[in-house]
């Protein structure tokens, strides 16, 4: 679901924020263009408009955790975690994260990956939010909610900042919903000399 | 903060109290300092955030330069709380535009710390954030990727020193704010 289907319909932030994109094409491969967010964090006006839109949301939703995904994830939850007061769970590549961990593999297009959560992280009762910059297969989303699941945490929402269209209306991934606020900007030439 | 001793504020104890220390990891001889426990602790994070916030949001920072990984976790709530940039120093590859890269010296061989063409302007007051600083080596890559393109290093801040292996002598004569020492 995207923000302008719930609610956020003709706000300014959003566009704010889309603007604040910048599209590189044919990165990391050929075809692909690459959703830089980093452009956004270099505008701190739009860069809060992202925190304060998700902590609108999720303020009153009980939210005990949030998730994030390494390494963008990093960057985006610890400011709604902190603003809701929920703890911050990092969620990591392979050997990053002392002491016991669980760990869920998922699919890339070519080959695996694995995900890594300290077992620390979750008590009992847990209402999870799972944080990340960009959703496209939602292949590291889906594993992410594998982790918290199987750590005994309900994941409540999951939430991007940018997202492909096909997560419009009620779509959900592993019977998560998902929150999205804007999609991917087209490639023009103005924007990559911005 | 900062080794001042005398006047240590009632929260650092809250937050060293929430660092655990894991033996042996990565690799045997090295006590770990994992700081997600104190991220588990809402409120240990958000007096780690507001001590640095604090001591900052009156020095005119224009930009706050964090280290990947861990440097993404408490640099971006110090940057929207002052009203500064946030510029991610990356791992080689990670950054899709143009870059600069330094290089710098791991134990076995060299890793490199990628900054964005374009992120930093001259004349940027910057600060770096990490969560911990060990041989400086990491930091004083991160300092000389910003003077590079022409910004001024006001101090590098870490939630944890580990005063022994003498990085603070490692940056370039810029100053560190920590709150943590593990010796």
């Amino acid at each position: 679901m995207f923000a302008v289907e719930n609610g956020l319909q003709g706000d300014p932030r959003l566009k704010a924020i889309s603007d604040a994109i910048r599209v590189v094409p044919h990165f990391p491969k050929t075809g692909i263009m690459f959703q830089d967010i980093t452009t956004l964090l270099l505008d701190p006006v739009a860069f809060k408009h992202v925190v304060d839109i998700f902590v609108d949301r999720y303020k009153h939703m009980n939210i005990s955790l949030v998730a994030g995904v390494e390494a963008r994830g990093f960057i985006f939850g610890p400011p709604i975690a902190l603003a809701i007061g929920a703890k911050f769970v990092p969620l990591r590549k392979p050997g990053k994260l002392p002491g016991r961990v669980l760990s869920e593999e998922y699919e890339l297009e070519y080959g695996s990956d694995r995900l890594e959560m300290s077992v620390e992280a979750v008590k009992s009762d847990e209402r999870a939010l799972i944080i990340d910059d960009l959703v496209a297969t939602g292949g590291t989303l889906s594993a992410s909610i594998n982790l918290l699941e199987r750590a005994g945490a309900e994941v409540v929402e999951c939430a991007c900042v940018v997202g492909l269209p096909k997560f419009k209306g009620q779509c959900k991934l592993k019977g998560k919903p998902l929150y999205v606020l804007v999609e991917p900007r087209e490639f023009d030439d103005i924007t990559l000399y911005n | 903060m900062s080794g001042n001793k005398e006047e240590e504020d009632p929260r650092i104890n809250g937050i060293k109290t929430k660092i655990r220390v894991v033996p042996d990891f990565p690799k045997k001889g090295i006590m770990f300092q994992d700081i997600t426990t104190v991220l588990l602790d809402p409120k240990a994070f958000k007096d780690t955030i507001d001590l640095f916030v604090e001591r900052y949001r009156d020095k005119n920072i224009s930009v706050v330069a964090g280290i990947e990984a861990r440097g993404f976790i408490f640099g971006p709530p110090i940057a929207l709380a002052i009203g500064a940039k946030f510029v991610p120093l990356r791992k080689p590859k990670k950054l899709p535009g143009e870059t600069i890269f330094e290089e710098y010296e791991l134990e076995y061989g060299n890793d490199r710390l990628e900054m964005h063409i374009g992120a930093v302007e001259a004349g940027d007051r910057a600060l770096v954030v990490d969560d911990l600083i060990a041989t400086g080596g990491t930091l004083c890559a991160a300092i000389n990727l910003l003077e590079r393109v022409g910004a001024e290093v006001v101090e590098c801040a870490c939630v944890i020193e580990l005063p022994d292996l003498k990085g603070r002598q490692r940056l370039k004569g810029k100053p560190l704010c920590m709150l943590v020492e593990y010796r």
